[in-house]
């Protein structure tokens, strides 16, 4: 069991509250027409489930219903950060290039 | 192998007062190199290592562990064994582990308590029912046993289960497998590692594998916190860790881990001498031979490592048991513990070659894999030793993720995901 803070609510709220939308930014390949089977496959269901901090979404599912970015660590459920969708991406790139 | 377990001996050894046992299995460090490597000494790597020995004749095999031998999801899961899964792979691939366990006791000379006392799968819903007798249908095809009851037949066979139509989630009826059942969840890793060692597999605990030496696409070695061990063939069994081991040889795995919670009550007289468990109303439960209830939850749906999960899921299921069998409300739960299991999209497990040469995983079994374990090891054993699959795993390859031939098994896989 851990707390959440909603960054669209700015509340801490228990993890009951939410729902949990799995791993953050797999982009949907572009002309989807001359993607190969491994590139729809790798899009579809490949996964990082990293041991360590994870990019994922949550959804506020029983408080406002937005979907929000949380920087967790799936180790020991530390909880680095939260977003909107739109801030999260740009804190995500920025933690990618560096 | 040698059989040294017997009645004979006990009574020998009895008038000796039990002095003179020797241990089950041999600890040993690492050597510098070894034919197959696997990683991870719970039930499926053990199995692997023993068939291995046994039916490929592989000499020079180590079982690298980086905790204790059988203290993952061996030690943490319910025990349940059973074979009615809707597809014929997935079928075919269970009901081949299930006649492995028929024989278990016998073939690894280690009493593994496989215990064929049934399973019920209980059906809430019209559609619930619907299903039940497709797959009921589906396992007589291949040869499973299985029948569709009503539910005045449960209650019937399970006096204490609540069939009143007072309930949130009535009872409309089950499946059933009579050949089903429990079986000693440590003394199936226990028995896999005295046997497998008795063919000279060395098995090595404490002894992380931390990076693997691959070159050209090709397996040279892994390198361990207990030194560089060179091996042509590693065969990777790390249930929960397995995208961690993939990620270090730069593979891609469809796989996430989640926590799956247990917990067991005080010991009781016998009440319940079969297994029910239930998709919709979300729990499972049998009895030991303590005599505690051993109850089973659902998956944490966020992805986790931890090996605890949350309180609210068991509060769920305990509300599910309780549903279901009234006269447990009053038990008091002992213990509760939590596993990581490696879940893949079509709640089938991946038991496969991989693009790099001589590298093998067995992996994704999610909430199910206890029931897996002789089969699992059998036909992975087969993979390695041949560098190719074995009939019963074809259809489980890495691949399917990326050519479409998805093995759908969430509606029998236990656990509702
Ligand atoms: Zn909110």
């Amino acid at each position: 069991m851990f707390v959440i803070r909603c960054p669209h609510c700015c509340e801490d709220r228990e993890e009951e509250e939410f729902s949990y939308g799995g791993e953050a930014f797999i982009a949907r390949p572009t002309e989807p027409e001359s993607q190969t089977d491994e590139t729809w496959g790798d899009y579809l269901f490949m996964k990082k489930n990293p041991k360590g901090w994870h990019w994922e979404m949550w959804g506020h599912s029983t408080g406002c219903r937005k979907f929000f970015v949380v920087k967790r660590n799936t180790a020991n459920h530390a909880i680095d950060g939260v977003w909107s969708l739109a801030e999260g991406k740009k804190a995500y790139e920025t933690e990618v290039k560096a | 192998m040698n059989k040294d377990y017997s009645f004979w001996k006990l009574f020998t050894q009895g008038l000796n007062k039990h002095q003179g046992w020797q241990p089950a299995w041999k600890s040993v460090a690492p050597k510098s190199s070894y034919d197959v490597v696997i990683i991870g000494a719970g039930g499926h790597g053990l199995a692997t290592a023993y068939y291995l020995a046994k039916e490929h004749g592989v000499k020079n095999i180590a079982v690298v562990e980086k905790g204790y031998l059988g203290g993952g999801n061996t030690a943490r899961n319910t025990t349940i064994v059973r074979s009615n899964y809707l597809w014929d792979e997935a079928a075919l691939l269970y009901e081949h582990s299930l006649k492995l366990w028929e024989g278990l006791t016998e073939d690894i000379n280690f009493n593994v308590m496989f215990s064929q006392r049934g399973v019920f799968n209980l059906g809430h819903t019209l559609q619930d029912m619907r299903d039940i007798e497709r797959r009921v249908n589906a396992n007589n095809l291949n040869g499973i046993d299985a029948l569709a009851l009503t539910a005045e037949e449960v209650k019937q066979r399970i006096p204490l289960i609540n069939t009143s139509k007072n309930t949130r989630f009535p009872i409309m009826g089950a499946s059933f497998q009579p050949r089903a059942g429990v079986a000693r969840h440590d003394a199936v890793a226990w028995g896999f590692a005295r046997a497998a060692s008795h063919y000279g597999v060395d098995i090595i605990e404490n002894c992380e594998v931390t990076a693997m030496d691959i070159e050209n696409d090709t397996i040279k070695g892994l390198q361990t916190s207990r030194g560089y061990i060179k091996t042509a063939k590693v065969g990777c069994v790390a249930a929960g860790h397995s995208s961690v081991m993939a990620r270090a040889a730069g593979i891609r795995m469809p796989i996430e881990s989640h926590p799956l919670q247990a917990f067991v009550s005080e010991s009781l007289k016998p009440c319940l001498d079969t297994v029910v468990m239930s998709n919709a109303v979300h729990g499972y439960v049998s009895q030991s031979d303590k005599g505690e209830l051993v109850i089973g939850a659902g998956i944490d749906h966020y992805t986790s490592y931890t090996q605890r999960g949350s309180p609210h899921i068991i509060e769920h299921t305990a509300a599910a048991i309780i549903e279901l069998f009234p006269m447990f409300s009053r038990v008091r739960m002992n213990r509760q513990w939590g596993g990581i299991v490696d879940t893949t999209p079509d709640a089938c497990p991946i038991i496969s070659k991989t693009k790099v040469k001589g590298l093998y995983f067995n992996c994704g079994w999610g909430t199910g894999g206890f029931k897996a374990t002789p089969g699992s090891g059998n036909v992975f054993a087969h993979t390695i030793a041949h560098d190719a699959p074995h009939p019963l795993n074809v259809a489980f390859s890495l691949d399917r993720f990326h050519t479409g031939h998805l093995i759908d098994e969430h509606g029998a896989a236990g656990v509702a995901h």
